[in-house]
């Protein structure tokens, strides 16, 4: 059981359906959506499994456009 | 149970308050973006906000004055160390450097980044290497790895017809006037906050006067080097790493 829950807000105009968040990632948290894209024609990245998150925030940091916020608490 | 989490006493990460609103133009995954965004996290850090002057190159970072809200400059191809030059000489108190792919620093711009270099310039020099030219269409640049195809060199990169791959950092470190020259990348989490690390001294070393540093990172260009950004990451781990290794090339401490 994990001691911090996370969740990862993010700006779905701006992402532009790199990947490297995913890859990033290491509870596997984050998917890009198989249908949905934003206006600019890219497949934005979601959360898959919240519950997984525990706000590394591994994904923020190598996200070349800024698009993620992540948030993390410690849970009891 | 997301919304218990989503709130401002619980934030960890966001993109950077210097960072404004503007789309980056650069292709999806593309190493300029995590680079951009650790220099605005480093001169907001720094509180150098209103005294941080940047100067950009030609080539794929060339409207990096775009993203990033501090004084920016505009250089000629390769020009940008001799303008940050006039600009630190004139300017003692900012904070300036210099922002460079391997065309403008290793090519167009090597007179220009020896010498400033050799003058201890009390600048930063932050070199993007990806080995290729990116903003025109993948072409062959002097850091470009031997057997490395690009579309000037279609069957690799042949040493008898185009000779070696310039390890320009090595050649800097020799330098008298460089304080800190160090090669990092970005292509994971850990990577990332080294190299913010590296960034933070080389920014403390120009304003203390110590000379010039310089920071390279080796990175990706996945569109030229036609691969999806994360098979660009593996690649480059695989063949960049060994031949331009990570790590401190110099680092005078006084």
């Amino acid at each position: 059981m994990a001691k911090f829950r996370g969740a990862v807000v993010v700006n779905t105009e701006r992402c532009k359906g790199c990947n490297l968040c995913v890859v990033a990632c290491p509870s596997d948290v984050l998917e890009l959506h198989p249908r949905e894209v934003n206006n600019k024609g890219y497949h934005y990245v979601y959360m898959k499994s919240p519950d997984a998150c525990i706000g590394c925030a591994s994904c923020g940091l190598v996200c070349p456009d800024g698009c993620l916020t992540v948030y993390k608490m410690k849970i009891e | 149970m997301e919304n218990e989490i989503i709130k401002p006493e619980n934030l960890v990460y966001e993109k950077p308050k210097l960072m404004n609103d503007n789309a980056m133009h650069y292709c999806p995954g593309c190493s300029h973006g995590v680079i951009h965004k650790l220099i605005a996290e480093v001169i907001a850090d720094m509180g150098m906000e209103e005294e941080t002057i940047g100067v950009s190159p030609v080539g794929c970072a060339v409207f990096a004055y775009n993203y990033i809200d501090i004084d920016w400059e505009e250089a000629a191809h390769g020009r940008a160390p001799a303008l940050a030059t006039a600009i630190k000489r004139l300017n003692p108190n900012k904070m300036v450097f210099t922002y460079q792919g391997d065309g403008d620093l290793a090519a167009i711009g090597t007179a220009e980044t020896i010498h400033a270099a050799n003058r201890g310039e009390n600048i930063v020099i932050i070199f993007v290497n990806n080995a290729i030219y990116g903003m025109t269409g993948g072409q062959m640049a002097p850091t470009t790895l031997i057997g490395m195809k690009t579309s000037t060199c279609p069957y690799g990169r042949d040493v008898a017809l185009n000779g070696f791959p310039l390890k320009i950092g090595n050649i800097l470190a020799q330098l008298d006037g460089t304080c800190y020259v160090t090669r990092q990348s970005v292509q994971n989490a850990a990577a990332v906050r080294k190299a913010k690390k590296a960034l933070r001294k080389a920014f403390e070393n120009s304003m203390a006067q110590k000379g010039t540093s310089v920071v390279e990172f080796v990175s990706t260009c996945s569109s030229g080097w036609k691969m999806s950004p994360e098979q660009a990451n593996q690649w480059m781990e695989e063949n960049m790493f060994p031949f331009y290794p990570l790590g401190d090339l110099k680092n005078v401490e006084s």
